[in-house]
């Protein structure tokens, strides 16, 4: 039988039960009693709730409740007096509206086509009060965050004085999340302080903490369940406002609730990539050295929560500069607050980073390529330390050779195939490899196979194949002996699913979890501690008289880690068309090279990197969410207006891995790509389109009408 | 959305009856516009008559042309063999339209009656004087990106989103209808309605009447033709700018021409000064330029959708190009 090894091309674990119907999201659980629930949204940007008339609502076939700021149970958490207060938005807890689609109300029916109809007849009176919504116009109110520092080394806008620079203003618009799976809530009590929720989470244990702090509970007396998550990106990091809403409304009714959130709700409710402009700076002498950068950042948040992302952090160490300054300020609106989208804030300072630097190849009349060389960041000139690992030249090499880099002109407008333009392009980009605490229990059964459980998530990646492949390599079995349970807040605690840090906390927790089983299992068959020949663990039960065998294993970051930095690194390659007359784009090809140590689950990798490639070409052709300042309220929230790309958007991607180990970061070696998969493309895409038309897109997206 | 009544009716004069009986009644065809505008509260039907059991499916050569009854899908009509042969121009339309999925459901009859896509039209938070007439124009200082350059009002600027239609419209077709009072026939160009005072009505469609099929002349035009669809993403978007193009060249020298625009006016856009400047010319780049530039005159732009006075004269001449096989 074949025995997988980590770095194996193991299918899903979980993916013939995603295929058939039979893995059951947050949704679709039938429980006895159930109701549904859907949000009434408020249609002003500003003001108080003067009134709700719910009568008409209240007498539409099927309706339950209306829950309103006007008959709401207090949420304990919410009050002034909590031990830890809830932050953002309380729904339900008094009458103030903050942005066009915050819900002021809550329908309960006995379906959820019922509970839809009956929101529709909900009216609400309101005094309106002014808004802003226009990012522009309210640039100048930008505020320093708290806890944010400005940073800088050496001199401050050095790029300045340089023979050589490169000055301009980049701007990325709103981008919403929206993955496939709607956001679901499911609570129901089951007891007066016992709660249990199926809910779409990146964290179950966040989730549990998140709830019984709303509702001052025991978080041992809080379940949280989510075992299959249809995307979300960074949508589901934290608890929503509406999640708490769904557990107040089964306590107020003291019956289970469902609540969904509508395809359109989803572009107001559950965070977004916000609005940035980016001012960057970079000066180099005549032959390519950089002495300076300096990047300045103002981004979207919400007047009624601060929202905070690295986006000019990449500047301060990507490039070797003795001269770095940044600048980041936050300018609140009346929006709903954003989210970590994807390759978060570094995804959004590397679209301005790198196209800078693209204009600065073109200044100085030298490759794009040759130019990052040049400034080569052997040390990480930002924290002082050495990297654990650093493959970005590898990963320049391998991906010019695999898109065809050298048939790239450097003269703009001059690659012709047929009547289309070709453009080439190079974005890179950098996200930290983080590792915390996490917990993993083996049970070794009679029958010799293994289950283990964590209390982390699967949002997408495939993390179960991956922790299988680490534990069929360390225990030696085949991986369909293994079963890996996650997305349960009853097993052992785990990290929430975010910064590419699941393989390296929990994969670390399952890696020492096996290794401490295996030697066990040694000692238990009279083999020295560190033997790694065959033995049979059913026969080694048996013989101790063991019905099973079972550990729980905590792992931790080394101390050895703080010596170091420690990235993951990219070099996103594109090739476009684009039309002359039309403004058309075509990406033709698109080549993802990662630095991101041991890759562990090599099928499920390459699928990360596709994801994170399309999502990068959805922020360079085509996301927008846009604002019509006069309503405050968006003008294409919804699937038909608001454009992802498609497949026909999206040409072959080829993921390309430098796969060599960390060998600090943890047991594996393996430093994280669900972030960087996306960091980097869109600058690879606008500076391709760049190399093919000679415009300087610094205002995604790119779309036709800004090519012609 | 409202209660409302439900009735499916066998045969056309029902169908017509049904319709007139009701104050506030829609015909139902594919649902693919109407079901969308009613979850969203455009539209409140109190009674909606299914179209879907009457006979009007059938797609059949008639006198040298072609008769498309109204409830024909999308995607049939744009696979029939008759069409593909001799109105490749429709096929190339229909298909840069919408996604497969919804052209399966959409029927020739609901594509010529969508509503626009205009986004004030569709947020009943908003102002738009076609969804509630004197509530004013969400989209002349709003969010105008989408709208028109010929044949607005100061009442809307919203355009007509179908790719079907421009076709049609190149293609001179015929909307026969069946209401209490009879059978007329509507040629295209007197369907669809520019907005003047009355953008609520977006075409010349009498209240109760049916269309019952879309007949297309014998034509010339079937091997030098192009739709040119210019969008912000390869598929499944609506058009910036589209191009129907239809050329009879003989020797180098174009006999006639049959062109239209769409996503530049509340109705299919017919080019008929092009059409006249371009009949006896020879195929040529320069031509070809400057009929587009004719086909622009009268244009007039709003904030923002200023880039299609680029954009629309563009397209065209590169569907022209295309349509008439000129290389450069
Ligand atoms: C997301 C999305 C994207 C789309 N993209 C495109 C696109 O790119 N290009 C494009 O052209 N279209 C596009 N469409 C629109 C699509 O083509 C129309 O929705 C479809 O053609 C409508 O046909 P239907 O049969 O479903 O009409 P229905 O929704 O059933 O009806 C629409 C209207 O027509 C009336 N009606 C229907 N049949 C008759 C009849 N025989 N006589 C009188 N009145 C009738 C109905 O009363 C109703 O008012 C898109 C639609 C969606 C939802």
């Amino acid at each position: 039988m074949k025995k997988e090894t980590i770095g194996d091309s193991l299918s899903r674990v979980d993916g013939r039960l995603k295929v058939t119907g039979g893995a059951k999201y947050s949704g679709e659980y039938d429980l006895p009693g159930l109701t549904y629930g859907v949000l009434v949204p408020a249609t002003i940007a500003s003001g108080t709730i003067t009134a709700i008339d719910s009568k008409a609502a209240l007498r539409a076939p099927g309706v339950v409740a209306v829950i309103t700021p006007f008959n709401a149970i207090k949420v304990p958490g919410y009050q002034p007096e909590a031990s830890t207060r809830v932050k953002g938005l309380k729904l339900f807890n008094d009458n103030q509206v903050y942005f066009n689609g915050q819900p002021i109300a809550l329908v309960v029916a006995d379906t959820f086509e019922r509970a839809t109809n009956a929101v529709s007849l909900v009216k609400a009176t309101y005094q309106a009060q002014p808004f802003e919504t226009n990012f522009n116009k309210n640039i100048d109110k930008g505020v320093s965050p708290q806890n944010n520092k400005d940073y800088l080394r050496g001199e401050a806008y050095a790029y300045k004085n340089a023979p050589i620079k490169i000055e301009q203003e980049y701007t990325l618009p709103s981008e919403m999340h929206n993955p496939m799976e709607l956001h679901v809530t499911t609570a129901f009590w089951t007891g007066d302080d016992n709660v249990t929720l199926y809910t779409k989470s990146q964290g179950v244990i966040s989730s549990q903490r998140a709830i019984a702090n709303a509702f001052q509970l025991d978080p041992k007396n809080v379940q949280i369940n989510s075992r299959f998550v249809g995307g979300a990106f960074g949508s589901s990091l934290r608890t929503w406002p509406h999640e708490v809403a769904a557990v107040q409304a089964a306590k107020m009714l003291n019956r289970p609730v469902k609540l969904t959130l509508t395809r359109e709700q989803m572009f107001t409710l559950v965070g977004y990539r916000p609005h940035t402009v980016q001012k960057v700076g970079i000066g180099a002498t005549a032959d390519g050295k950089i002495v300076g950068i300096s990047h300045e950042s103002h981004s979207q948040t919400a007047v009624y929560e601060e929202f905070t992302e690295r986006s000019v952090n990449v500047s301060r160490f990507l490039y070797s500069s003795p001269n770095v300054n940044t600048v980041y300020k936050v300018v609140p609106l009346n929006v709903g607050v954003p989210a970590p989208m994807r390759g978060p804030g570094e995804a959004t300072g590397s679209f301005a980073l790198e196209s800078a630097l693209d204009e600065l190849s073109y200044a100085l009349n030298m490759d794009p390529i040759e130019l990052r060389l040049k400034n080569y960041a052997d040390v990480d000139e930002e924290k002082n330390l050495p990297w654990s690992s650093k493959y970005l030249k590898e990963c320049y090499q391998k991906g010019a050779d695999s898109i065809g880099w050298s048939n790239r002109k450097a003269k703009p407008g001059t690659n012709n195939d047929g009547e289309w333009l070709v453009g080439y392009g190079i974005g890179c980009g950098a996200f930290g490899a983080y590792r915390s605490r996490s917990l993993a229990k083996i049970k070794l059964m009679p029958n010799g196979t293994v289950n283990i459980q964590s209390a982390t998530s699967d949002i997408g990646p495939g993390t179960g194949t991956s922790m299988v492949l680490i534990a069929a390599d360390i225990l030696k079995i085949p991986a369909e002996k293994i079963v890996f349970e996650l997305g349960d807040s009853s097993f052992p605690v785990a990290p929430t699913q975010g910064g590419s840090a699941t393989v390296s906390s929990v994969g670390s927790a399952v890696h020492d979890a096996c290794v401490a089983l295996r030697q066990k299992l040694n000692s238990l068959a009279g083999k020295p501690e560190n033997n790694t020949d065959d033995i049979d663990y059913a026969k080694v039960l048996t013989q101790n008289n063991l019905p099973f065998l079972e550990i729980t294993q905590e792992s931790n970051a080394n101390e050895e880690a703080k010596k170091y930095s420690m990235y993951s690194f990219s070099a996103h390659f594109a090739k476009v068309h684009v039309h002359p007359l039309t403004g058309v784009v075509k990406v033709k090809n698109v080549v993802a090279v990662v630095d991101a140590g041991k890759i562990v689950s090599y099928k499920t990798a390459r699928s990360q990197m596709i994801g994170g490639a399309v999502g990068g070409i959805g922020m360079a052709m085509t996301e927008e969410a846009v604002f019509d300042d006069r309503f405050g309220r968006y003008v294409n929230g919804n699937f038909a207006d608001y454009h992802v790309p498609v497949n026909a958007d999206i040409p072959q991607i080829e993921a390309i891995f430098i796969n060599k180990p960390d060998p600090i970061i943890n047991p594996i070696g393996t430093k994280g790509i669900g972030e960087i998969s996306l960091i980097g493309v869109a600058a690879a895409v606008a500076n391709a389109v760049y190399n093919a038309t000679g415009k300087r897109i610094r205002e995604l997206p790119i779309t036709p009408d800004k090519l012609i | 959305m409202n209660q409302f009544q439900y009735v499916r009716p066998a045969q056309v004069p029902g169908a017509t009856k049904a319709i007139t009986n009701g104050a506030n009644t829609q015909f139902l065809a594919g649902g693919t516009n109407l079901i969308d505008l009613m979850k969203m509260g455009v539209v409140a039907p109190e009674k909606l008559v299914d179209i879907n059991n009457l006979p009007l499916k059938k797609i059949e050569g008639n006198a040298g042309g072609i008769s498309i009854g109204a409830l024909a899908s999308n995607t049939e009509v744009a696979e029939h063999p008759l069409i593909k042969a001799n109105y490749p121009l429709l096929a190339l339309a229909i298909n840069a339209g919408a996604s497969p999925q919804l052209r399966n459901m959409a029927t020739v009859g609901g594509n010529l009656m969508q509503r626009t896509r205009c986004p004030y039209f569709f947020d009943t938070a908003m102002p738009c004087n076609k969804r509630m007439p004197g509530s004013g124009c969400g989209a002349l200082e709003g969010y105008n990106r989408m709208h028109a350059l010929f044949g607005a009002s100061d009442k809307c600027i919203a355009v007509n989103p179908s790719d079907m239609n421009v076709a049609l419209t190149a293609l001179d077709a015929t909307v026969h209808v069946s209401g209490v009072k009879g059978k007329r026939a509507i040629k295209i160009s007197d369907f669809h309605r520019l907005p003047g005072q009355h953008p609520e009505l977006d075409n010349t469609l009498q209240k109760g009447e049916l269309i019952t099929s879309v007949d297309l002349p014998a034509s010339p035009f079937n091997k030098n033709v192009h739709y040119l669809k210019v969008r912000d993403r390869t598929s499944y978007a609506f058009a910036l700018v589209s191009a129907a193009v239809a050329l009879n060249i003989e020797n180098n020298t174009i006999q006639g021409a049959r062109l239209a625009m769409g996503g530049v006016a509340h109705k299919p856009w017919r080019l008929t000064e092009t059409e006249a400047f371009l009949k006896g010319k020879p195929v040529s780049l320069d031509v070809f330029k400057q009929a587009a530039q004719i086909a622009m005159q009268g244009a007039k732009a709003y904030e923002h959708n200023k880039f299609k006075l680029t954009l629309a004269p563009n397209t065209l001449l590169q569907a022209l190009k295309t349509a008439s096989g000129l290389k450069a």
